[in-house]
């Protein structure tokens, strides 16, 4: 039987999460009084020890003894009128309770009693101030758990009063697994093909269904062969999973790769593509990477890997978990962030992480609307997003360097989160080319790290279709990072001993999709899925080989170093089990106790796909300039206000200090710089060598709001952003490489989707202006992801996210020592402007301040992009000369907003005048102010190196616009009106900026 | 076993700890002086350094390089293997427990290590200090430290004093602190340090006393060595200059000897110049006598550093 180990706070004030849980409850209740909580946790164990055991157990492990007591199964006396307790749902991943398990098996081997342990944690709430179990399991549910994963038990005070306590039964996940596999016949009516596919969350299309259908149809050979090993000529259910999972949008990227009619409805002209990711993607970096030596593989291996110097190399990739975040914000964004990890510590022989980006897209947190069923409110959302990424990242002890929060109303239908994770990896190790990959056939199939259970599994088909009220729960999973983290630290023990020959991570998919990708090399693999160590058992075949389980990698280990990989696992205490060996029997191959129960053509398997064929029509959408009116703005200094608390203007560091950004100590450029460190920073500067000087930059760029307008426009702003920040930092443009993410509402036609011829074209004019600024600036794009149905619901429901590119950028620098913050750092110096101001408001934030779009977004023709690189260069030898004192990038809000921020790093004054800024046509100075046009960035000069910087900008675009004050005031001499349009303190202006996103 | 008295010379002039030194544990064979001397000396290889890893350990390879370049040899060691030894800490002069989350701090920052720490290690450990050999714990290592009964140990037992606990603001938070090193403070790691800052990145670093005459006894026997100040140089409670809510404004701890120091804040993540956020701004953030030792580029937290490395240099 359970016993139950119980653990209090001595005194209230030591109940910190009390302290927060009551702050929301009085939010949530604003007018009743005595609300207050108490909070304690409590678990329950089933183990080898003796009550006498456990005492101590539970005294020496589990409570403080400065702050706590623990009870073994006895209740102190409490006041509440209600006493909630919150666990998680048998089978789901629960860190806490798996350290207890550990905890208590290491303490009991000290005393001599071997044996498992098993244990369930609650987090306990009593709460006061409540009459109604209603009004309390409301509040619980929309504030403290997730009911898809968590569960609750809420006892009244008068049912405690009479006996009733929490239940002292240890769930166990229980299944029952059956027969080891299930025939499905797909001799059968198209409309029932269709409906096998969504009853079974294979996300395949009728077309697709159809070639698995001839496949399988096919006499002869392939029926002899199957019959051979047992099987019949209908697939079976482990077979029809595996096939769904390498065929699914997020495996194979099929609207990319599809066969793509494109036709302009303006000018008329229309033409085919023949795939988008090969003509736009692979084709630019094919371009560029003939004039540079240092991109060592892009588009093969996980991430994209890139020379840092002669002995090293870093790969970059950046992933999005957009669904599992939608449905579970915590879990999702979490097993984002360790999932990318995992991507990096694939990559090549094994790459260190050194760093995580973190970019998240909501709707407002401020939102007062209705939110549709399944979707949890925008501030939740971030919340929870938020949290996931900071544990993940903290607990993984990889320093979470650049990233962006940005808003928009319809990411309401969906959150975007994208994860993004740099590694560095020797470019030798012991002798071998660390950026090659083998995988010979003979070679062991081992699998690392975690246990398999039914979490996350459909995770990759699920991805691949809308969200709806029927999305699967099972696809929800939590990440665990300790375990990940002793990983991590054994697999670079065991490649720099040599230990094994390839890995790869073990994500979307499973095992399904890793080791069918690393069979590819070697020509087969033969899996024997029942020697997979599982979490509890009753899994299905076709589960433990489609399971996203978390924190496990796959090896390819030559069986002569087995023993002495498995001493290196038990050292670390990692599991590692043999699972298969791979073969070049041409065949992916899976048995279950000894029978066969997949036996698939490796050719069919990854190019039995039919190709996608989708088509686009642009049609620009109906637009209106903005009323010259709204440009006559009769209080600046209003606006101004306004524009700062604006959540895309806002500073984000309320959210960005909960990360830990310098873990490694490699970062030199921080998120937040200046006098009172929190003026914001363009972009990361990472020294990642202790006996180096040589930098890597780090930057991104978005731009959501442009969409709407063009979404030509929106890529072309995410390109530049990303390079105008790297260029701020210090980063070489010679040496810049970008990662494409996109994140669009689904293209493809059909009943729910009426638009998708347009979302397609939207998908065509981003992808060409991303091939245009690319190859303009030079940029190989080195790595990158799509998520293509980014979709709420079905019909007049739907809410389709804004078509967003994510830029992320990268680049070296020789030298931290000379890179460059944005605070402004002396009295007298003066600043310049970079670039030409134009009149584009479209899709500005001050347009939509005032509740508009507008109609001329941001951008840049080829003499534009080919202005701005001549500009870019220029600004990085200024600053390889130490030249420049700060520099700072305009974006969202523009000029107005660049400026103050500077002031706000720098605790300094700054003097603006408009007239002498570089404009096109006529402009009103709001229109300058607020004008948020491409390649400008403000840069300050000490007045003795004037001279020298205007020669070195020599050719290009700018101006000297103001000097910096010692008096911390921003002002701005207006162009039109003699005299002063602003004169501002700086300091009224920072706070309300700084805490306008706290909550 | 070569029980080492209390060094008399020290990087600078200080009391004599006062706590008797622990006997060796029993059964173990003594080593003699001449073994100790090529085992555990530090002119006969350098001072060597034993950094603790594994668990969720995270912060071992900045802080072995920050040993390192102060001109020690930093050994990492999985914590598996130095309870699996049987003298596991003989060829070193120092141990040091980096930042991470060991075991993910699930049962609370700290607590699952120290209680495997304290039943694996600790004899080990104890006699190590008792042979005069200085222990450093960052981060979660104080946490461990403090569990595990090492800091303060003002009782002489070995048992937990104190704790840290969650921060006032209920949050994680990576941000850069004002500290000063409170006057006459025993530890052999502050030496010569006044004030000085470093980044804070922790969710419970709230130091947590019993009662106030705990306080009180901490702070006659000058073990609340390192503090949060505000930016004037004053001992502060506010947020966000004491960046948790400590109790008597406590960043570090020493115990009486001063060989053993723990602290929140992270020396190692100020290991060259330019990881001060105001490095574009001026000078180093480090103020005393021991600003002196620092050469080009390097960080204000590398003075605790060459501290040690001096110390074992001179006295092992």
């Amino acid at each position: 039987m359970a016993s139950r180990i119980s653990v209090f706070f001595k005194k209230p004030e030591y109940d910190s999460a009390a302290r927060h849980l009551t702050k929301e409850m009085r939010q949530a209740f604003p007018s009743r009084k005595g609300v207050s909580a108490e909070t304690a946790r409590t678990f329950l164990v089933e183990g080898p020890g003796d009550r006498a055991f456990l005492g101590e157990a539970a005294a020496l492990i589990f409570a403080d003894p400065i702050i706590e007591t623990a009870e073994l199964g006895t209740w102190p006396e409490k006041r509440f009128d209600f006493a909630v307790s919150v666990g998680y749902k048998p089978g789901v991943t629960d860190n806490t309770a798996r350290t207890a398990a550990q905890a208590l098996a290491d303490y009991a081997e000290t005393r001599k009693i071997p044996g498992e342990w098993n244990v369930a944690y609650s987090r306990l709430f009593f709460l006061r101030g409540f009459a109604d179990a209603g009004e309390v399991k409301a509040f619980i549910t929309g504030n403290v758990l997730n009911e898809l994963i968590e569960q609750f038990e809420l006892i009244s005070a008068g049912d405690w009063k009479a006996g009733r306590r929490f239940s002292d039964t240890l769930q166990a996940p229980h299944f029952e697994r059956g027969a080891p596999y299930e025939t499905l016949p797909l001799d059968i009516e198209d409309p029932l093909l269709t409906r096998l596919s969504r009853d079974r969350i294979l996300s395949l299309s009728l077309e697709e269904m159809k070639a698995i259908q001839g496949y399988f149809a096919a006499a002869g050979e392939r029926r002899e062969k199957r019959a051979a090993h047992g099987l019949g000529p209908h697939p079976t259910d482990v077979e029809l999973e595996a096939i769904s999972q390498t065929w699914s949008e997020h495996c194979k990227h099929k609207i990319f790769a599809a066969r793509a009619f494109y036709r302009d409805s303006h000018s008329g002209e229309q033409r085919t593509i023949d795939g988008l990711f090969k003509t736009y993607i692979k084709a630019t970096t094919e371009q560029i990477a003939k004039t540079r030596r240092d991109l060592l593989s892009v588009f093969t291996d996980n991430a994209g890997i890139v020379a840092f110097d002669d002995e090293y190399a870093y790969a970059l990739k950046v992933e999005t978990h957009n669904s599992p975040s939608a449905l579970d914000p915590y879990g999702g964004a979490m097993t984002g962030i360790v999932g990318v990890n995992r991507d990096i510590l694939g990559t090549g022989l094994g790459a260190r992480p050194i760093f995580n980006t973190d970019v998240f897209c909501f709707a407002d947190p401020s939102y007062d609307g209705k939110v549709p069923a399944k979707l949890m409110h925008p501030k939740r959302i971030f919340r929870g997003v938020h949290r996931g990424v900071k544990d993940g990242g903290n607990e993984s002890g990889i320093p979470t360097v650049n990233g962006a929060i940005v808003f928009h109303p319809r990411f309401l239908g969906k959150p975007l989160v994208f994860c993004g994770t740099g590694g560095l990896l020797p470019r030798t190790v012991r002798g071998r080319d660390a950026v090659e990959k083998p995988v010979p056939p003979g070679s062991l199939i081992v699998m690392v790290g975690g246990r398999i259970g039914k979490d996350g599994i459909h995770g990759a088909t699920f991805s691949s279709a809308a969200l709806t009220e029927a999305s699967p729960t099972s696809a929800v999973q939590i990440g665990d990072p300790i375990t990940q983290k002793k990983m991590t630290e054994f697999l670079m023990a065991a490649r720099d001993r040599g230990l094994y020959i390839g890995l790869t991570d073990n994500g979307a998919g499973g095992l399904s999709s890793s080791l069918g990708e690393m069979a590819q090399t070697s020509g087969g693999c033969r899996i024997d899925l029942d020697r997979a160590p599982l979490k509890y058992p009753g899994l299905k075949p076709w589960e433990i080989l489609i399971s996203e389980a978390q924190e496990r990698m796959s090896l390819s280990v030559d069986p002569a170093r087995w023993e002495d990989l498995l001493a290196l696992a038990r050292l670390h205490e990692v599991e590692a089990s043999v699972v298969g060996e791979f073969t070049d029997s041409g065949y992916f191959h899976c048995t279950f106790e000894g029978k066969t129960v997949c036996l698939l053509e490796l050719e069919f398997l990854h190019h039995g796909l039919p190709r996608l064929h989708l088509r686009g029509v642009w049609k620009r959408p109906t637009l209106a300039p903005p009323d010259p009116k709204i440009l006559q703005v009769e209080n600046q200094l209003a606006l101004l206000k306004k524009m700062l608390v604006r959540p895309n203007i806002a500073s984000k560091e309320h959210w960005v200090r909960q990360y830990d950004h310098e873990v490694q100590a490699s970062t030199v450029g921080k998120p937040f710089t200046g006098v009172d460190r929190d003026g914001p920073g363009d972009a990361a500067v990472l020294k990642p060598r202790f006996d180096s000087w040589q930098g890597l930059v780090v930057s991104c760029g978005l731009a959501p709001r442009y969409s709407d307008i063009d979404a030509r426009a929106m890529t072309l702003a995410a390109v530049d952003e990303a390079m105008r920040n790297l260029i701020a930092a210090g980063g070489d443009p010679a040496t810049a490489v970008g990662l494409d993410n996109f994140c669009w509402p689904d293209p493809v036609s059909g009943e729910d989707n009426p638009d998708a011829e347009f979302k397609l074209a939207q998908l065509v004019r981003s992808c060409e202006a991303l091939q245009e600024a690319c190859l303009a600036y030079g940029l190989p794009l080195i790595s990158g992801k799509d998520s293509m149905k980014n979709d709420y619901g079905r019909g007049k429901e739907r809410i389709s996210v804004p078509p967003t590119l994510l830029f992320t950028a990268a680049a070296k620098i020789d030298d931290v020592r000379r890179s460059v913050t944005t605070d402004l750092k002396k009295a007298g110096n003066a600043v310049y402007l970079l670039g030409l101001t134009r009149s584009e408001l479209g899709g500005s934030e001050f347009l939509a301040e005032r509740g508009l779009l507008g109609d001329r977004a941001p951008d840049l023709d080829a003499a534009g992009l080919k202005a701005n690189l001549a500009a870019y260069r220029a600004l990085h030898q200024a600053m390889k000369k130490g030249l420049v004192a700060s520099c700072h990038d305009l974006s969202d809000g523009g000029l107005a907003v660049a400026a103050v921020e500077m002031c706000f790093g720098g605790m300094l004054g700054f003097t603006l005048e408009l007239a002498k800024v570089p404009v096109e046509g006529l402009p009103s100075d709001t229109e300058i102010l607020y004008s948020e046009s491409l390649g400008r960035l403000l840069v300050e000069v000490p007045p003795a190196r004037a001279k020298a910087f205007e020669a070195a900008m020599k050719g290009t675009t700018f101006a000297k616009v103001g000097l910096v004050a010692a008096k911390p005031v921003f002002t701005v001499k207006g162009r039109s009106t003699r005299g002063l349009l602003l004169e501002v303190p700086v300091a009224p202006l920072k706070d309300a900026w700084k805490g306008a996103l706290v909550f | 076993m070569k029980t080492k008295t209390p060094p008399k010379k020290s990087a600078r002039p200080r009391k004599s700890p006062k706590a008797a030194p622990r006997p060796p544990a029993k059964g173990k064979p003594k080593p003699s002086a001449k073994a100790a001397r090529s085992k555990g000396g530090a002119r006969a290889s350098g001072v060597r350094v034993c950094l603790l890893t594994g668990f969720g350990i995270n912060s071992d390879r900045e802080l072995g390089a920050c040993f390192e370049r102060a001109g020690a040899v930093a050994v990492p060691v999985h914590l598996s293997e130095l309870v699996s030894q049987k003298n596991p800490l003989d060829r070193f002069q120092i141990f040091a427990i980096p930042g991470g989350f060991s075991y993910g701090d699930h049962l609370g920052s700290g607590r699952v290590m120290a209680t495997r720490l304290r039943l694996g290690l600790g004899e080990a450990l104890h006699a190590f200090v008792a042979q005069g050999k200085p222990v450093l714990g960052i981060c979660n290592g104080f946490q461990v430290l403090v569990k595990a009964g090492f800091l303060p140990d003002l009782s002489g037992k070995g048992n937990q004093e104190l704790t840290l606990t969650h921060n006032d603001s209920g949050l994680f938070e990576d941000r850069w602190v004002h500290l000063a090193a409170a006057p006459k403070n025993p530890s052999i790691w502050l030496a010569g340090i006044r004030s000085l800052q470093l980044p804070v990145r922790h969710g419970e670093g709230k130091l947590v006393v019993p009662d106030e005459a705990a306080l009180g006894a901490l702070r006659a026997a000058k073990l609340d060595a390192l503090l949060y100040t505000d930016a004037g140089g004053a001992p502060t409670q506010a947020y966000p200059a004491n960046p948790n809510g400590s109790a008597g404004a406590i960043a570090g701890l020493s115990d009486q000897s001063g060989l053993v120091f723990g602290l929140m804040p992270h020396p190692e993540a100020n290991m060259i110049r330019q990881h001060e956020p105001q490095w574009q701004r001026g000078k180093p953030s480090l103020i005393g006598p021991a600003a002196s030792a620092l050469k080009a580029d390097d960080g204000s937290g590398m003075a605790l550093f060459y501290n040690a490395v001096a110390y074992c240099r001179k006295n092992l």
